[in-house]
């Protein structure tokens, strides 16, 4: 079982967390067309390379951000969006 | 029973003697031997009838390698004759023989086989009539399909599970693996060693070289205290971050190791010719397991095929143990080892240059045929080399090759924390393999942080001759098996690629070679080289299928352990126990589903009368119940919402609707409005963990100044209902004043109620008049027993979850998830009022306005059905119009207040006005009419909620 390190809890099994998708610039909900609108909702890049994504720590209900290799499956590190500057 | 006398039979006890039975017939063997051992002991060897064919079949790697061994043991299927220990009284039966092991009528389909052509499982069987594939063929593939049979009777048994953290794990105690987990342990490293065998030492304890002895290795590993033993556990696959399953018995141990040594060694390769699956056929190391382990004879007479030197080991214990050698078969020369030649032929041994070509044998082998001379046996042991056990090895993401120059299968792995060790990395000698399990617990040891200079590269001069490749070519009259678990023959993975399946992958899955129990042990080189020669590329290249878990077979059972099952209760779990309530489970939660006794419908009726006519009191500890607290709170419930609630005054309480993104509702409840910054929102029993990560994950993007507490399980909470709950209310010892003009619809007060902290709100689900009373959970007993006393003048009982839905179906009210899907907007609710047309922005405020403009195809609506309906329909019943479905019953009851059934549907938009009439149709499939209703049958106008 994968090993996720939670920025709070340090290192854990992978079944205790939640993923939640990609980081991703929210549309404009007041100038996005409906097709364009669709597309944000129904829709998520899933790129080879590095993704920075969602993460939560279901027991404590902590959410972070990692950045994953989607290719390799290494994750290359995790943050709390809150103290550190998004990339 | 004859054994051999010492130093054979090192595994068995002579002094205790175990009895059981095997197809019936009782067998006696010793405390240590496996069921196959005893049973060749007795000179059984036929243990199993093949898959396809129904050929006899018995025990070729004595290591659990093979199919044929796979028999039943009491109730439990495909046991491993061949590493299961005997206990006393076991029941050992055949598998996969119709009537009898010795006489299988299905062995009839041996000389029937070209009718059974390979890849038979992608033909159709559709003649020769229409039904001929449910009265033919269907039972017979039915019949022939999989291995043994499952017992659903069989009893329960406990499993377990364990927790195991390491620096060092060495999976495989041979030489290698023994001496990687002493060095590690050395230099202080916290180590585990693991081996399916009974004993440590591997292949040393069966086929030591000349001076080579496990033994000090043993003593040595032994006395460290940070090294762990773990014999008899199966290390059965490779997870990431080396997260690593290891089998003892009945116990799955969980391993985590910070570095891995798979040490996991060779798996002996057969020979492929004609009948090469006779019993009496076996790998050398088999032979020798069998005499050194088991101390028993395996023949009388063999023939020894000698491709690699490994034959001269065997033949050595052969004619120690009594062995006559009739014959040695050199495909090759074999240098240096002229004298030990002339020692076999000086015993007798013909010394024959060439391969075996066929075997002879009806049950067991009786003779080979060399070129065009005969040798009658009855043993023979095959020794052309070995495969790397490649599995853990791969799944961690190690490869396969093949090199061209000695003809043998190599492994590599290349991954941090993960490293090969001894035969598994391709090393031959004896000292190689220990020099190279030394040299990787001192890059393990590296890799942890310790100082551990590298040891030089070990010189492996046996390599060269390791393995013997004899050629595949497919015998005229078949029966040359790669597959032994498949009965998979040369010419059928040659016909495979003549259909067009190149690829290694495709040839698996056409023909089913390596599916089996052995999973490619035996027949991945064997089908990489028949699948490389036929499509003209090199065995390299072809390439072996991908190895998953599990490397050998486990157990559901191990797999799923205790199965605890988690269970919430509320704090008032006892009182309804007293009461005696009938319990039942709402997801994790128990819920009081009834307090009455006696017919159940006229309970619930009874229940619901309770309500509508005095007071009841309902436990809605379940609800979620989040406390939402900040400077932003109002803005961010506004963002997660679709109702105003930032201008929501302080002490009021209002509904509130989450939608997804896609405007789909996900949830309801309320929020009562503490103060300015803090919020007492309530979330469905079902949703409340969802909604409160969602809550989460939002501010996460938001930032909002706003946290979220949980105190879901923390509060308890009440709910008085009905015409009378004012009276017990104004009954209770409180500061809240419970007066109809104090305390209106949508009001919240915090006070205390019987000395019970408590925050009080006028909502309910039920229609009546209804006051909900939420406190900590440790008060909640306090405050029930409170309410109960002041209501027993009122006549106030408690109701349970049934009343409560048939009250709220009666009200029309909805339930999340019973009466919406994944695509519910709240327009299909009827749910407009409840979304805000001022707010600039809440989640699913967009896609809303989209849904709006495509429009929307149902629409929910109360319907009745007249009293007399001669049938009332079940939930997801359908919705017909014009024949075609539209949508379907989400929720019906009888409702006792009314006389005749209710229920909500969705119905297409255009009947979805009141008085229209929809046809449904029933559980029998009957048409049945329904009366379309507003929302709710009973008090429509809301007129009791404030009496």
């Amino acid at each position: 079982m994968k090993l996720l390190t939670c920025p709070m809890n340090g290192p854990r099994n992978i079944d205790e967390f939640q993923y939640l998708g990609p980081v991703r610039d929210d549309a404009d909900p007041d100038t996005a067309s409906d097709a364009a609108w669709a597309r944000h909702v129904f829709r998520a890049a899933n790129p080879p390379g590095r993704l920075l994504e969602w993460w939560r720590h279901v027991p404590t209900n902590f959410v972070f951000v990692a950045e994953r290799d989607t290719v390799s499956n290494d994750v290359i590190r995790t943050f709390d969006p809150a103290t550190a500057e998004r990339p | 029973m004859t054994r051999l006398p010492a130093p054979f039979g090192s595994r068995i006890d002579r002094a205790r003697t175990v009895a059981f039975t095997f197809e019936g017939r009782r067998v006696e063997g010793f405390a240590g031997d496996t069921i196959a051992s005893a049973l060749a002991a007795h000179g059984q060897w036929m243990l199993s009838r093949s898959f396809k064919y129904h050929r006899p079949r018995g025990v070729m790697s004595m290591a659990g390698h093979e199919a044929n061994t796979l028999v039943r043991v009491g109730r439990e299927p495909n046991v491993q004759a061949d590493l299961t220990p005997i206990a006393e009284g076991m029941v050992v039966t055949a598998q996969n023989v119709a009537g009898s092991l010795a006489a299988d009528r299905d062995a009839v389909i041996d000389r029937f086989g070209r009718f059974l052509p390979v890849g038979f499982y992608y033909r159709t069987f559709m003649g020769p009539t229409r039904d001929a594939w449910q009265r033919l063929w269907e039972p017979i593939i039915r019949r022939k399909a999989g291995l043994g049979v499952v017992d659903t009777d069989v009893p329960a048994r406990t499993f377990d599970k364990a927790y195991l953290h390491c620096d060092v794990l060495v999976v495989g105690a041979g030489p290698a693996g023994l001496a990687a987990a002493v060095e590690a342990a050395r230099a202080g490293a916290d180590v585990v060693l693991c081996d399916g065998e009974p004993e440590l030492g591997g292949s040393l304890t069966y086929a030591a070289p000349d001076g080579a002895s496990a033994t000090a290795a043993i003593a040595e590993a032994s006395a460290l205290s940070n090294l762990r033993v773990m014999t008899g556990t199966l290390c059965n696959g490779w997870f990431e971050d080396n997260w690593l399953p290891l089998i003892q018995g009945d116990v799955l141990v969980r391993a985590r190791a910070a570095e891995v040594i798979l040490a996991t060694g060779g798996i002996e390769q057969p020979a492929v010719f004609r009948n090469n699956d006779r019993p009496g056929i076996v790998l050398g190391g088999a032979a020798r397991r069998l005499i050194r382990h088991y101390g028993v004879r395996p023949g009388q007479r063999a023939v020894v095929l000698a491709g690699t030197p490994d034959a001269f080991g065997v033949a050595t214990d052969l004619a120690a143990a009594g062995v006559a050698i009739a014959a040695v078969v050199l495909p090759r020369p074999l240098p240096d080892h002229d004298v030990a030649l002339e020692r076999l032929r000086g015993a007798g041994a013909a010394i024959v240059t060439g391969r075996i070509d066929e075997a002879d044998g009806k049950e067991h082998v009786g003779a080979v045929r060399v070129g065009d001379d005969w040798f009658d046996c009855d043993l023979v042991t095959v020794s052309v080399g070995q495969a790397p056990a490649w599995q853990l090895a791969c799944q961690a993401g190690g490869r396969l090759g093949h090199d061209e120059a000695t003809q043998r299968l190599t492994l590599t792995l290349d991954r941090p924390g993960a490293r090969l060790a001894g035969s598994a990395a391709g090393h031959a000698d004896h000292g190689a393999v220990v020099a190279d399990g030394r040299r990787a617990a001192r890059a393990a040891l590296r890799a942890l942080g310790r100082d551990a200079p590298d040891l030089e590269p070990p010189r492996d001069n046996g390599l060269v001759f390791a393995h013997c490749a004899l050629p595949l070519d497919p015998d005229p009259r078949a029966k040359d098996f790669i597959d032994f678990d498949e009965d998979l023959q040369v010419k059928d993975l040659i016909n495979a690629v003549a259909e067009g399946y190149r690829e290694i992958e495709l040839v698996k899955r056409f023909t089913t070679v390596g599916m089996g129990p052995s999973q490619g042990r035996h027949s991945a080189l064997a089908t990489a080289r028949t699948v490389a020669a036929a499509t003209g590329r090199s065995v390299a290249a072809t390439g072996v299928t991908t190895a998953r878990p599990p490397v050998g077979p486990e157990t559901l059972g191990v797999l799923a352990g205790h199965g605890h099952v988690a269970e919430r209760r509320t704090a008032l779990h006892a009182r309804h126990m007293a009461l005696g309530a009938e319990m039942k489970p709402v997801g994790a939660w128990w819920r009081p589903y009834l307090y009455g006794t006696g017919e159940r419908a006229r309970a619930i009726a009874d229940e619901v009368r309770l309500v509508r006519e005095g007071v009841g009191v309902l436990d809605v500890s379940t609800l979620g119940k989040l406390e939402v607290r900040g400077p932003d709170a109002g803005v961010f419930l506004d963002r997660l919402y679709t109702m105003a609630h930032a201008d929501q005054p302080v002490d009021r309480v209002r509904y509130c609707l989450m939608l997804n993104e896609m405007a789909s509702v996900i949830d309801d409840g309320v929020a009562y409005r503490l103060d300015q910054d803090r919020y007492y929102v309530t979330a469905t029993t079902g949703a409340v963990a969802h909604v409160y990560a969602e809550m989460t994950f939002w501010n996460a993007r938001w930032r909002l100044r706003v946290d979220v507490l949980n105190l879901t399980g923390a509060w308890c909470g009440l709910n008085i209902t009905g015409p009378g709950a004012r009276a017990v209310m104004t009954a209770l010892d409180s500061d809240i004043d419970f007066t109809r003009d104090a305390f209106a619809y949508l009001d919240g007060r915090v006070g205390t109620v019987a000395g019970v902290p408590v925050r009080a709100m006028r909502i309910g689900f039920t229609g009546e008049p209804s006051f909900e009373l939420h406190c900590p959970g440790s008060l909640a007993a306090t405050l029930w027993d409170a309410v109960m006393a002041a209501g027993e003048p009122h006549g106030l009982r408690p109701y349970g979850l049934e009343a409560s839905r048939v009250l709220r179906l009666e009200k029309g009210h909805i339930l999340i998830g019973q009466d919406t899907d994944a695509l519910s907007s709240p327009d299909e609710l009827g749910f407009g009022w409840a979304v805000s047309k001022k707010k600039p922005f809440f989640v699913g405020k967009r896609a809303l306005e989209a849904r709006r403009r495509l429009g929307f195809d149902r629409r929910l609506v109360g319907l009745t059905f007249a009293p007399d309906a001669p049938e009332v329909p079940g939930e997801s019943c359908l919705v017909l119009r014009d024949g075609a479905p539209v949508g379907g019953i989400t929720s019906v009851a009888h409702s006792p207040t009314l006389g005749h059934a209710i229920a909500l549907a969705y119905v297409h938009p255009d009947d979805a006005k009141s008085g229209h009439v929809v046809t449904i149709r029933g559980r029998s499939g009957a048409p049945i009419r329904a009366i379309v209703a507003g929302h709710a049958f009973v008090d429509p106008t809301n007129a009791r909620q404030d009496l």
